[in-house]
């Protein structure tokens, strides 16, 4: 059996019937004259987990955090979970969204994680994981409480449970708000550049819990620079290049036989 | 010295009411100002252009004109105003008592300085926070409750703390249009004893207390909404 057979069998395996968790159609975005994304489609399927990568503005955040309207697609269709988000122009002819209780929701359910962590700094640990469920999701205190505690076990912060974010590394940071992402119970998890910030030596610890979560058969959206990484947990692989898709295909197959001369050319330089 | 005490024919008692009365103008005007203060930044913020302009005249006029023009053209002016608006409408005038006029008079006052300050503090969080908030769906509301308003409150609360202080001094600025605080009750007390140096010493004395008193509480609410920040002192 070839390479590319055993990645089809394996992409085959997660995309089998499951369910399109996110879709994203012929996505444009501009910033003034600045045009990021030019058609961009995407697509992630319950259990899936899809790496996007790609250079230094080639638009792969902005992709990202157009799923949860983070910003505000130019064009284009974005549906999650089969619900397609609605979007309007508003007085100064920018796409927003048309339903904010609509987009409240839908944003809800993806748990966001951010590379710069962005946990809230007046909240210890325990109170930023129970946040969104008991404020947000209207779940009880005690059960939010219970159910964050076995979270930041997990993510091995249940000792720092009333440290607050400033006093703690980087990677302890970004484990935790992997936490409160996990606490919403999500749909999808989306991750931009979640070990981007983060000192080399405390990259491993975070990608060793995003790793754990992948194989547990999380659906999951990823921006990432980490192409061992990419590699060893991704099912789908796409790459950006200047605002489209260059390339897309299973691992083995992006970065073991790439076409593309531009993917070449671009994982010579970040391996 | 038995002119201060408390009970007459001591004068005492009459400065506690002044003092009194001038704590009630203060607390009053600085929950306004607060009040007008968050709506103010919000709408600065957030605003439409129409809102953004009139907060920027707002701000800009009270700001700019000395306070006790403000007090007299708004104590006199804004009462002859609602009597005329409310005879015109077939209603009898109304006496507008001297503590809600004083309260909105330096409410009002209040308000634009703290739209400024709460403004800076908002624009001091990292906005990160504020990002994160709206991925997780908060509604507009909720995040304010939960995430702009204690986040913003340590870079706030410097700048807030000094308008309290100046507050409890503005109240003697009401002195002007009669209403009984401290400096009025202290002219009182003075010009019917003539002991001129003890009663403005003593007016001196409450205010400096209530200072004080203030700054006690300030530093324990600082300290509070500080909580999550590490200490100044160890990153030298």
């Amino acid at each position: 059996m070839s390479v590319a057979d055993a990645a089809a069998i394996q992409s085959g395996k997660a995309q089998s019937g499951a369910a399109e968790a996110i879709h994203v159609e012929n996505l444009h975005k501009k910033f003034g004259q600045l045009h990021v994304l030019k058609g961009v489609s995407l697509s992630a399927r319950d259990g899936e987990v899809v790496a996007i990568i790609g250079g230094s503005g080639s638009g792969k955040s902005t992709l990202l955090r157009c799923i949860n309207c983070l910003e505000n697609p130019t064009s284009g269709i974005i549906r999650v979970n089969g619900e397609e988000i609605k979007l309007k122009a508003d007085s100064h002819g920018h796409t927003v969204p048309a339903d904010r209780r609509q987009i409240e929701r839908i944003r809800s359910r993806l748990g966001m994680v951010f590379q710069n962590f962005n946990l809230w700094s007046h909240m210890t640990l325990i109170e930023n994981v129970i946040e969104v469920p008991v404020h947000v999701l209207g779940v009880k205190r005690d059960e939010a409480i219970a159910q964050a505690e076995k979270l930041l076990a997990r993510v091995g912060l249940a000792d720092k449970r009333d440290v607050y974010p400033a006093f703690l590394s980087g990677g302890q940071q970004q484990r935790a708000a992997i936490a409160r992402a996990l606490a919403i119970n999500p749909r999808v998890m989306l991750f931009d550049e979640p070990t981007s910030a983060l000192d080399p030596e405390l990259v491993g610890e975070v990608l060793k819990v995003i790793g754990d979560l992948a194989r547990e058969g999380r659906t999951m959206v990823l921006v990432t620079h980490e192409m061992k990484f990419a590699r060893e947990v991704a099912t789908h692989v796409v790459y950006l290049y200047n605002g489209l898709v260059e390339e897309e295909g299973p691992p083995e197959q992006l970065f073991g036989a790439p076409k593309s001369e531009r993917l070449k050319q671009f994982l010579r330089n970040v391996g | 010295m038995e002119l201060l005490s408390p009970v007459a024919p001591g004068w005492g008692g009459t400065l506690l009411v002044g003092l009194l009365h001038s704590i009630e103008i203060a607390v009053g005007a600085t929950c306004l100002g607060l009040m007008i203060g968050t709506a103010g930044a919000f709408g600065k913020l957030y605003g439409g252009p129409v809102t953004r302009d009139l907060l920027a005249v707002y701000t800009t006029v009270v700001r700019a004109v000395p306070e006790l023009v403000l007090i007299l053209l708004l104590y006199y002016a804004g009462t002859d105003l609602i009597n005329q608006v409310l005879t015109a409408m077939g209603y009898s005038r109304v006496d507008i008592s001297g503590l809600a006029a004083g309260i909105f008079v330096l409410g009002f006052v209040q308000g634009a300085y703290s739209t400024e300050v709460i403004r800076g503090a908002i624009l001091a969080i990292p906005q990160g926070q504020i990002e994160a908030a709206r991925a997780y769906g908060m509604p507009p509301g909720l995040m304010l409750r939960r995430i702009t308003l204690p986040a913003m409150l340590p870079f706030a609360i410097p700048g807030l703390a000094n308008l309290w202080l100046i507050a409890t001094k503005d109240t003697a600025l009401l002195a002007v249009v009669g209403f009984f605080e401290l400096t009025l009750a202290t002219r009182q007390a003075a010009g019917v004893t003539k002991a001129y140096l003890l009663f403005y010493l003593a007016a001196g004395a409450l205010y400096l207390a209530l200072t004080l008193f203030s700054n006690l509480i300030i530093g324990r609410v600082e300290a509070w909404s500080r909580r999550g920040m590490p200490s100044v002192k160890e990153a030298r």
